[in-house]
């Protein structure tokens, strides 16, 4: 079987695994919503709710019909992207989602790509200087990212950059296509604090497995033959130490795209994660539904793709079909 | 004995403040944290309010030692709870293997493909906030990471002799769980307990930044932070104390599991 015909039918069975586990996510979503006191749809409309609306929007909810038969409509049509309508606005739920996915996707994509380089620098420094100052002060800078809330770090950059010296705007959103200039001015800050707060754990990991591979015969032997201090820590090091750090980097990736709701409140970014923060608060839950399911999707696809990087990071791993 | 190194008492040091700030909250602060005095609001730092006061005029040190007691029950309820579920589903999935390990890895690798902070969210969604219900949520956010870490534990301590012995003997499978197979995994259980009320305490925070956490006007760090917000050009003293608070806690909790992880697993010299 040819590389790409592998690779093609391990994307399809891993597609195919994931489905129990979609399905799951897909009935925990249901249940949750379906647990609420009373009725979903007066509580969605709220108490002094005209009856006929409430009764409308029960007959529209299908919430007249056995649970059973309800999950199964419900999902059928969210596999055909009809995920409702929002209660607040009318608007489809899913054009909606996609909407404030792009600002989360682009704020959280380049922040993760610049903590993973911040990273692979810092931890290949550190490793290269093992017990040196150097490397003690990289830990401590790691260590201390770490503790940083990501809303405290934002409010005060904001606070620093924003509104004290004014060399970046402090509320407000211009999507990148509109106005490019302006659009990645607001997006600075966000991206900054996001790539500060996920750089320092991304860092320990990367300089201990530097570590670990430092410590191997073939590093020492590339050494011996003469190779220069940066083509060992980037040509043998880095590629043997890299796929731990990808991992974590995946998994945080997995979660900031659906978990960003913090960065999005502190800059006023109209993202997904502000969007279910609005829509718990107005009680608008086909939008709280849709952007739960769309999130664990988001979530197994980025696991997916991560897996499919390490063979070609190592040639050593191979794709089994 | 190893000597303690320099993190991990300053970590211990930084535990230990905190300990302190919400054992004497319990008996003492300096001013009524609930306090409104309309006629000093946003005073910064002086004799009276050492941390300034806030947009009511409430002692924003008092509030914040309060903050700390109302964070770090929250955290550490919602640690026992995850931790006393998942050692329970783990264990029994690590050691049983066969259909209830299938089906316990199931449902947890399907609630691990929500975000912590989502699942939360989505629960008190329904459930709505307070203090117990966040504890509620956040502990089954957390629940998955820690039925993986104890079922990873168990898969290898099922395999050793004395828990082979156990059952050669004729204990019952439940017998040799609860006697055997749970000590053993106590320290990566340990562990695990101190990351985790680093991350809970993080999470409360965000929650209650958010502004679905615990409701005002109960001071926690979140939501002092939250509505210190509006007023962070003219009194900046209020975002720098929860934020601190926060900080300070994360980095103590840090060094301190940093320096357990030493202990358990000397392999690695960090």
């Amino acid at each position: 079987m040819s590389p790409a015909a592998r690779t093609a039918r391990y994307v399809a069975k891993r597609l195919l695994l994931s489905v129990p586990t979609l399905l799951l996510a897909a009935l925990f979503v249901f249940v949750l919503i379906r647990l609420l006191p009373g009725d979903p749809a007066q509580v969605m409309l709220g108490e002094g709710a005209d009856p006929d609306a409430v009764a409308a929007l029960h007959r529209q909810m299908g919430l007249d019909r056995p649970a059973p038969m309800q999950f199964v409509t419900w999902l059928g049509s969210a596999l055909h992207g009809d995920l409702g309508t929002s209660v607040a606005t009318g608007q489809p739920v899913l054009p909606l989602l996609l909407q404030r996915f792009q600002v989360t996707a682009s704020i959280v994509l380049s922040a993760v790509a610049i903590a993973t380089l911040l990273a692979v620098a810092g931890g290949l420094l550190a490793a290269w200087r093992h017990g040196r100052v150097l490397d003690r002060a990289i830990v401590a800078a790691a260590t201390i990212s770490m503790a940083v809330p990501s809303f405290w770090l934002g409010l005060m950059l904001l606070l620093a950059f924003g509104v004290k010296l004014r060399w970046l705007p402090v509320v407000g959103y211009v999507p990148l296509h509109e106005n490019l200039g302006a659009g990645l001015a607001y997006l600075v800050l966000p991206v900054a604090t996001l790539a500060i707060v996920e750089s320092g754990v991304l860092t320990r990991m990367m300089r201990a497995s530097a570590l670990d591979v430092q410590r191997l015969e073939f590093v020492t032997h590339a050494r011996a033959k003469g190779a220069s201090e940066l083509a060992v820590m980037v040509r043998h090091v880095l590629p043997n130490a890299f796929a731990p750090t990808l991992t974590l980097a995946g998994l945080t990736l997995g979660h900031l795209l659906g978990g960003a709701a913090v960065i999005e409140t502190v800059f006023t970014l109209p993202g997904l994660g502000r969007l279910v923060v609005e829509s718990i608060l107005a009680r608008d839950y086909p939008v709280v539904q849709g952007c739960l399911l769309f999130t664990a999707l988001i979530y197994v696809l980025v696991n997916l793709a991560i897996d499919l990087c390490y063979p070609l990071l190592d040639p050593r791993v191979t794709v089994v079909g | 004995m190893r000597r303690a190194s320099v993190p991990a008492v300053v970590g211990g040091l930084l535990l230990g403040l905190l300990v302190a700030a919400v054992l004497i909250s319990l008996v003492w602060t300096p001013v009524d944290p609930l306090a409104i005095d309309l006629a000093a609001p946003l005073a910064p730092p002086s004799a009276r309010h050492w941390l300034g006061s806030d947009e009511f005029g409430r002692d924003v040190l008092s509030r914040a030692m309060v903050g700390a007691r109302i964070s770090v029950g929250i955290a550490l309820s919602t640690v026992a709870c995850s931790l006393a579920a998942g050692t329970v589903v783990g264990v029994a999935a690590g050691f049983l293997r066969g259909p209830v390990d299938r089906l316990a890895m199931t449902v947890n690798d399907a609630l691990l493909a929500f975000p912590g902070m989502l699942l939360a969210l989505g629960v008190i969604a329904v459930f709505g906030a307070g203090a117990t219900r966040i504890v509620f949520a956040l502990a089954l956010a957390y629940l998955p990471s820690v039925v993986r870490v104890v079922r990873g534990a168990v898969l290898s301590i099922r395999e050793r002799e004395y828990v082979e012995a156990s059952r050669v003997m004729g204990n019952s499978e439940a017998y040799s769980m609860i006697r055997h197979v749970a000590p053993n995994a106590s320290p990566q259980i340990a562990v695990l307990a101190t990351s985790m009320f680093g991350w809970v305490l993080l999470a409360e925070s965000a929650l209650s930044f958010l502004g679905v956490g615990v409701p005002a006007p109960a001071p926690t760090w979140g939501n002092m932070l939250a509505s210190a917000r509006p007023y962070l050009d003219t009194a900046a003293w209020l975002g720098v104390a929860p934020g601190v608070c926060i900080a300070a806690t994360l980095l103590g909790v840090n060094l301190v599991s940093d320096a357990l992880r030493d202990r358990f697993d000397p392999r690695e010299d960090r």
